[in-house]
């Protein structure tokens, strides 16, 4: 656990320096390690702890590990915002935070117990609180990178609010790496919630939706949903009072041990996700109707409103029409045993299928992939075939 | 550029461009003569001009596809342009482009109750979408100061903010999709109805990219549930310090304030002076502080406050119990530029953001920069966010005032990047601040960020000369910026 100094409103003068947690490599060597490839012209893939290895599309490159680069370099609460390298511990961070009554907004999982930062933004997953409090790119402030010519680069900062040059920072959230080796990140963190509670109702698909387009448009702190098996989830965080009022008047039951629940929901740890098939992610308008029972199995988990939904296709290219014409897009997210996509583009077999771009899109998205990395060495193909 | 040169090109693009426009534009969305584009000529940052080669009003995604293609295919440049009211010459023409009007972009087409989405033009004002939907009791968040006639089409150009972003976020924050259409007259889709969508967060990019990658024709914007209550706090302080700690306690305490505001006393006695709300002019400082949320949740958090406000020797505490003390007292805030007015002919507003521990000292700093200029400096401050608006105070029509506001202007972006800060929390870079990007970003990030644009725009016409300065002239700049033959700063990289 790094030592932590938090500086009093009377230290003004000077930046608040915090763990100083050496890091065991130096910007200036892995920068170096990139020119080489650059000048080589040598694919490279860049590794954090490997937690979300499963995520992308699966591709060869010589190992590039920034794991220890790691440290949180500044962190005052007062100002809501906290800096550290990207081979920092996810969980050393999170700890910090919650001693100081803060945590990060997007909720995001670890799926391992070492999970990094730069992973973390890298891939730009988001938790259960994401559609009401922001996702990972909502909160992120400012990045120091590493373009693909080995030059280090710094975008954003450490304030809340910047419109200085084009928002890179933003871009390479979830962007797999393609576009910069991420070296430092800074985040905006909010308050932790005061009181939260969680209720269970026993309610269908439309009858959640009807439920939270009504709750939608009141001043509500729901802070989560999930929906399985015809019961519903819906978590209320903040102020004791508000949670309190809002739960009674929703109704249905007190479900005990939430905290664990949404934990292990958030980290796919609960049965659903523990099959021997590929799990997909289906990112849709909120009220989008019922996905067919002729692409998905029955049983599916839906959270964030209605946004976002786990299942298990039957015709995945089926899927992402269908999600596509609705207004949304389906990926393959997760396969825990190796098992074949067995429609799914054959190469992506043991990676990630993410839904295809448009052609314009595809083109654009290449050309922004050529001006950070013009000899195409920073993870290529890790998000598309060709980026 | 000399001006026979200007005028031959001029007569030359004129006269290929019109009729090419023509095939699709009707005659009266083409403005070209000299009194019709004098309109055109700057936006709300007044002190830079430029007629345009013409100005095009169209009003159909075909249309602004064509214009887009004849300006391609002619190598012709394109400055799109909402309501004007932007305060960096962001929409100011460029000589011998043509000047892309998007008023006619008008219509709310749709509001989704069950999505809390608006589908709607990039010429709508911010305002209205807000006024759209409050009959579901819903409305859009980013209100920045000119939110009865700024476009979001400028909004999302320009990531606006407003006093109530750091609860509920900038422009960035509150919008899902964008209908683009590129310099090479395609259409494309960024973003989408769902929360988010698959590749490169070009959302991101687009937003406050000043009408320098792509001209956005359609916006789908989030819309969220109205709070319950909101109660409007107001509070003098003897010292900067008390006012600054107390800003700092209030977030350390875990709350955020829908709004937190900060004013000097040279503020606080223009406001007085012209609004008479009650403004304690004796104050060195005043704050005032809007918590919002379920009834509930505002009384816990405005007892935690007031607790704070005692602690920290705060005179004066008023407490809206309704919705129009709150408005009286946000009217003054709101107030202050016109306020401001009354002091001096001109007003340059800057927009450095700071970390909020650093405030005491850049404040202080501010201060002695006004004597040293001798220049009357006025402090209005988006606390909550660490925004500073400093408001130089001078007469344009005496030149040497006018240089030294100029002068002071890059001082105190200097002193904002020095203290970790931004030369710009949401007003945009535009022309107006773009020596100063010199301050903040190395050679090699600016060449990213043209490399960046190259990528959408690769020659060079959208808003060109804008936001992004050339290496050469952060060379020039650099070289030109030396106070007493020392460099400011000089730990600071440079070329």
């Amino acid at each position: 656990m790094t030592e932590v100094l938090v500086l009093s409103q009377t230290d003004k003068q000077q930046a608040p320096v915090l763990s100083e947690q050496t890091p065991t490599v130096t910007a200036e060597v892995i920068a170096e390690q990139v020119k080489n490839a650059y000048e080589q012209q040598s694919p490279l893939k860049i590794i954090g702890c490997g937690s979300k290895a499963f995520y992308g599309r699966s591709i060869s490159g010589v190992e590039l590990t920034v794991s220890g680069y790691s440290g949180i370099i500044n962190y005052e609460p007062s100002e809501l915002v906290i800096t550290a390298r990207t081979g920092t511990p996810l969980r050393e961070i999170e700890q910090l935070l919650a001693e100081h009554g803060q945590m990060l907004g997007f909720e995001p999982p670890e799926f391992s117990d070492n999970a990094t930062l730069g992973g973390t933004i890298a891939c730009g997953i988001s938790g259960p609180r994401r559609p009401y409090t922001g996702a990972v790119r909502d909160f992120v402030l400012g990045a120091t990178i590493i373009n693909g010519k080995g030059e280090i680069l710094k975008f954003g900062g450490q304030v809340m609010k910047n419109v200085a040059g084009y928002d890179v920072s933003r871009l390479m959230t979830g962007a797999l790496g393609t576009l910069g080796v991420l070296l430092e990140i800074s985040l905006k963190v909010i308050p932790k919630p005061a009181f939260e509670e969680t209720r269970i109702l026993p309610y269908n698909h439309q009858q959640m939706c009807t439920l939270l387009s009504t709750l939608g448009r009141q001043p509500i702190p729901i802070s989560a949903t999930y929906l399985h098996n015809n019961l519903l989830y819906v978590r209320f965080s903040g102020a004791k009072a508000g949670v309190v009022s809002a739960a009674e008047n929703i109704g249905g039951d007190v479900l005990r041990q939430a905290e664990l629940f949404w934990h292990q929901l958030k980290e796919q740890r609960l049965p659903y996700f523990n099959q021997d098939r590929t799990l997909w992610r289906v990112s849709l308008p909120p009220s989008a109707p019922c996905i067919p029972d002729l692409l998905v199995d029955t049983e599916s988990i839906t959270e964030w409103g209605g946004a976002q939904r786990w299942v298990y296709p039957k015709d995945t290219d089926a899927l992402q029409q269908w999600a596509s014409d609705n207004g949304g897009h389906a990926s393959g997210f997760r396969n825990r045993c190796g098992a074949s996509n067995s429609k799914a583009n054959s190469s992506d077999a043991n990676g990630s299928t993410f839904s295809p771009l448009s052609p314009a899109l595809l083109t654009l998205s290449k050309r922004i992939k050529n001006s950070f990395d013009p000899h195409n060495i920073l993870n290529p193909g890790r998000l598309y075939k060709d980026l | 550029m000399n001006s026979n040169i200007a005028a031959s090109i001029r007569t030359k693009r004129l006269a290929s461009l019109i009729p090419m426009l023509s095939m699709l534009i009707p005659e009266d969305a083409i403005l070209s003569e000299p009194e019709q584009l004098k309109a055109y000529e700057c936006d709300a940052f007044t002190t830079m001009r430029q007629i345009p080669l013409l100005t095009v009003l169209p009003d159909t995604i075909e249309q602004v596809q064509h214009i887009m293609r004849c300006c391609h295919a002619l190598d012709i440049p394109v400055v799109a342009r909402g309501a004007g009211t932007g305060l960096t010459a962001g929409s100011m023409p460029v000589e011998n482009g043509v000047l892309l009007g998007m008023s006619k972009f008008n219509k709310i087409h749709d509001i989704n109750l069950h999505n809390r989405t608006a589908w709607i033009d990039p010429g709508v004002r911010n305002q209205a979408v807000s006024d759209a939907a409050a009959p579901y009791n819903l409305y859009f968040a980013p209100d920045p100061s000119s939110q009865l006639a700024c476009s979001v089409g400028g909004n999302v150009a320009e990531n606006a903010g407003g006093v109530h972003c750091l609860k509920y976020g900038l422009t960035v924050h509150n919008i899902l999709e964008l209908d683009v259409i590129t310099i090479e007259g395609e259409r494309i889709t960024i973003g989408g109805q769902a929360l988010d969508a698959a590749g490169y967060d070009l959302m991101a990019v687009m937003t406050g990219s000043e009408g320098l990658l792509g001209i956005i024709v359609g916006i789908r914007v989030k819309l969220l549930a109205k709070p319950a209550s909101a109660r409007v706090l107001l509070a003098a302080f003897a010292t900067i310090e008390d006012a600054g700690n107390t800003i700092a306690e209030i977030i350390g305490a875990g709350i955020i304030p829908a709004g937190l505001e900060m004013i000097d006393q040279k503020g606080i006695q223009a406001i007085e002076a012209l609004m008479h709300a009650g403004y304690p002019v004796d104050a060195a400082a005043v704050i005032i502080c809007e918590l919002d949320g379920s009834v509930e949740e505002v009384e816990d958090e405005l007892t935690s406050v007031i607790t704070i406000l005692n602690r920290l020797n705060a005179s004066d505490i008023q407490i809206s119990t309704n919705e129009a003390e709150s408005k009286r007292i946000w009217a003054a805030r709101k107030a202050a530029f016109p306020a401001l007015a009354c002091l001096a002919p001109d007003n340059y507003v800057m927009d450095g953001t700071i970390p909020r521990r650093a405030l005491a000292q850049v404040w202080t700093r501010i201060n002695q920069l006004a004597d040293e200029y001798q220049l009357l400096v006025v402090n209005v401050f988006h606390a909550g966010d660490g925004n500073m608006h400093p408001s130089i105070l001078f007469d344009s029509s005496d030149e040497d005032q006018h240089k030294r506001a100029n002068d002071l202007g890059t001082r105190i972006l200097e002193l904002c990047v020095h203290v970790g800060g931004t030369i710009s929390g949401e007003h945009g870079i535009g022309l107006e601040k773009i020596n100063e990007m010199c301050l903040q970003f190395t050679g090699a990030e600016i060449s990213q960020f043209h490399a960046l644009k190259n990528a959408f725009d690769d020659k060079s016409l959208l808003n060109p000369g804008k936001q992004i300065p050339t290496l050469a002239r952060c060379t020039e700049f650099h070289a030109m910026h030396i106070h007493n033959g020392e460099m400011p700063f000089p730990h600071l990289e440079r070329f």
